[in-house]
């Protein structure tokens, strides 16, 4: 936060400089520096047809416990993830199937690539309509699953496993997403959380680029060419949670306390269409 | 570090924003170039009328109702007053015009959603608002139905269906809009003009309302598809829904030889057998169709025989029919019948669907049928008769006071039963005597299902009263 307050002293300066130079040329210089990790050590571009590459993703299904946490509506399938035409294919459906009714899909890294640090990103086209949920986020890697034991230290679980949301978004604000972080302290409706809205475009319309770079004590988040926020541990009110391992997860997820539940005019089925993960070092 | 990587951020963003605003990008400048023939000014009202704006109300409505106003305004100096007329105004009983650019048009290809911020003195509901009306062609007619308004001011968008399509658009705004519950009320438009977003997306066309509609037909019969409509998602992320003309849509025939289409939608029946109706609106496929069963040559009724001066007809083309307020009252809220009425090479055939009931006004003047006491009418019943056929004729007398209700009107009931000569796909001649009563006020006839008949299609010819 401080630097951007920073930012804001200096921003008429730079305002008059820009005007001049603006005025002189033509000439954009495009390569802004959004990013700086350039090395590329772990990608699925999703240009083999079919299912999943399962060396590199594994599927969560069914309904999780209470709706994955948050009354979902949506029980996750494998059958609604497909990669076709050089893309990995998520898709909604509105239908019954054991006792839930939505399907949909949901798929993680857990236990095949788990990362510390690096730029991570994905560029995706999203659907739109109140109660889709769909999101690329991450989960620590010592997270464990099902009830927790409070007496025994070697059992972490949400939020103190750690949670970084690199692109969440409801399909009723096509224009805006949300990065995330939750920790202990500041999970739920605490998390330290910062909205992106796109101007004179949407996300549902066509593809875009939702990264971080993280490193140690910060998570930098960006949009297509935009840096949007910063998050260190300044910003959050518990233990810092991000100095670890992560695995990543794509899911779209129907309903539940957050987006709400669809209305009439939600149009299904829908497809969260994702061209390629890749991480940076 | 990561300043830095901050710092490059901004001040690429206002290089960014920089070059979009500057004039010094010659690709650009060019694109503007081509685009020149008519202007692109996007403005219709800010504070006053934009250049060529002329104010064209409608005829039979309240002609005073349109006023500048300097004093209750969103954002300036001045808005759009509208003061829609009580009940009864003897000035007009609406509100409405269209707002016209009479400098030959504006090149509008380049925006996406007309905007406007409104606001009225109470709770109402425009009926129709949009652009697109320039009392010509209406080629690119755009109306959004029921927009309501609330006593705050409100930023309303109505989207553009496809922009390409006008580069020489003249009607910049219309609205129509009548009392609510008989009462006027006023309401202002300010920042009226048309925007590029980029926001208004999901673009969804259909045709026939989105429904699938099969109608029986016949060679010669011309129909309109109607319920053209495409809904938008807005960046609120809130659906809206416009009517829009028959222009932005290329409508397709499955068979020509059986019904071919126009390009204003007008479906001209050509033969016998089964044609569908769709319609593209530039790559999209609008939903819903029209399929045209012809059922081959039309068999007109029976031609009438009666010398005219023994007639006083309603509805007919061997006739000249006494003047009529309406074939079709659309009685609310229980009326569910729809007027399709249709013509077969010129002859003009009364066509009732999805019936309950329907009245047909004539007391403008009232008909004196004291001296032609009978009713003729032909009914044909496409498809089949329902096994609960049961039909009522209702002849209702206005009375002294020639006009609907106020305690003197009079009511004679003809009943139609299910009988072997009431069949399908036939006109059938049917006949009354009202000579047991007075009836020399005459102003309705009323066509109304019984004991629940499940009658929901008939066509209507040759309405008269005789002797």
């Amino acid at each position: 936060m401080n630097i951007i307050n920073k930012l804001k002293e200096v921003s008429k300066y730079v305002l008059i400089l820009m005007l001049v130079l603006s005025y002189a040329s033509c000439n954009l210089d495009e390569t802004q520096t959004v990013t700086t990790l350039n090395n590329l050590v772990w990608e699925d571009d999703f240009n083999t047809n079919g299912t999943l590459d399962a060396s590199k993703w594994a599927y969560n299904i069914g309904t999780g416990d209470n709706g994955w946490g948050n009354n979902e509506l949506q029980y996750y399938r494998s059958e609604n993830v497909k990669v076709q035409d050089g893309m990995l294919h998520i898709t909604a459906k509105k239908e019954n199937f054991q006792g839930a009714g939505y399907t949909s899909g949901r798929i993680l890294t857990k236990g095949l690539y788990e990362q510390k640090f690096g730029r991570i990103e994905a560029r995706i086209k999203l659907p739109f309509g109140k109660g889709y949920w769909p999101a690329f986020w991450m989960l620590g890697a010592n997270l464990q699953e099902g009830v927790e034991t409070p007496d025994d230290p070697s059992t972490v679980f949400w939020p103190l496993a750690g949670e970084i949301d690199i692109m969440e978004y409801l399909g009723n604000k096509p224009t805006t997403v949300l990065g995330s972080v939750h920790g202990p302290g500041y999970s739920g409706g605490e998390a330290v959380s910062k909205a992106y809205t796109l101007m004179n475009d949407r996300f549902d319309t066509g593809f875009h680029v939702f990264g971080i770079e993280w490193g140690e004590n910060y998570i930098n988040y960006y949009v297509d060419n935009v840096l949007y926020n910063q998050i260190t541990p300044a910003d959050v009110s518990g233990e810092w949670v991000f100095n670890k391992p992560y695995f990543i997860i794509l899911n779209m997820a129907i309903g539940g306390n957050l987006p709400g539940s669809p209305n009439s005019e939600t149009v299904f089925p829908q497809t969260m269409i994702i061209d390629y993960v890749k991480v940076y070092q | 570090m990561r300043n830095n990587n901050l710092f490059s951020l901004r001040n690429f963003a206002m290089l960014a924003l920089l070059g979009i605003v500057t004039t010094s990008c010659e690709r650009e400048l060019s694109q503007e170039a081509e685009l020149a023939g008519y202007p692109t000014n996007a403005e219709v009202f800010i504070d006053a009328f934009s250049s060529g704006l002329e104010y064209y109300p409608f005829a039979g409505s309240k002609m005073t109702a349109f006023s500048v106003d300097t004093e209750i305004k969103y954002q300036g100096k001045a808005s759009m007053r509208f003061d829609v007329p009580n009940f009864g105004d003897p000035e007009g009983a609406f509100a409405g015009a269209i707002f016209r650019d009479d400098n030959g048009g504006r090149n509008l290809s380049g925006y996406d959603v007309l905007t406007f911020w409104a606001k009225s003195s109470k709770a109402a509901t425009i009926n129709d608002i949009g652009f697109g009306q320039d009392f010509g062609e209406n080629k690119f007619q755009v109306s959004k139905q029921g927009l309501r308004l609330t006593t705050n001011w409100v930023k309303y968008t109505i989207p553009i269906p496809m922009a390409s399509k006008l580069t020489k658009e003249s009607g910049l705004m219309w609205f129509a809009e009548g009392p609510e519950g008989g009462d006027g009320y006023s309401f202002w438009i300010d920042e009226l003009k048309f925007e590029k977003l980029g926001t208004v997306a999901q673009l969804r066309p259909a045709i026939q309302n989105g429904e699938h509609i099969i109608t029986d037909s016949f060679i010669g019969v011309n129909v309109k598809v109607a319920g053209l409509i495409q809904t938008f998602n807005l960046v609120s992320g809130i659906d809206q829904t416009i009517a829009v003309a028959a222009n932005y849509y290329q409508f397709l025939s499955s068979d020509p030889s059986v019904a071919k289409v126009s390009e204003s939608g007008v479906v001209e029946v050509i033969s016998e057998g089964t044609a569908v109706i769709t319609a593209t609106l530039g790559e999209l496929e609008a939903s819903g169709s029209l399929t045209i069963k012809s059922r081959g040559y039309f068999v007109f009724p029976t031609k009438p025989t009666r010398a005219s001066s023994n007639v006083i007809s309603i509805f007919s083309d061997h006739y000249n029919n006494t003047p009529v307020d309406f074939y079709n009252g659309y009685w609310q809220p229980y009326q569910t019948t729809l007027s399709a009425d249709f013509s077969v090479n010129g002859d003009q055939i009364l066509n009732y669907t999805n019936f309950n009931f329907v009245g047909i006004q004539f007391a403008n003047p009232i008909v004196d049928a004291t001296q032609k006491a009978n009713l003729h009418f032909d009914l044909y019943i496409p498809g089949v008769v329902p096994s609960n056929f049961d039909f009522l004729v209702t002849i209702v007398d206005f009375g002294p006071d020639q006009a609907s209700g106020g305690g003197d009107d009079t009511r004679k009931q003809l009943f139609v039963r299910k009988s072997a000569s009431i069949v399908a796909n036939a006109w059938m001649p049917i006949e009354f005597s009202l000579s047991s009563t007075v009836r020399n006020n005459v102003g309705q006839i009323i066509f109304e299902n019984i004991n629940f008949s499940s009658l929901r299609n008939i066509y209507l010819d040759n309405i008269y009263f005789y002797n």
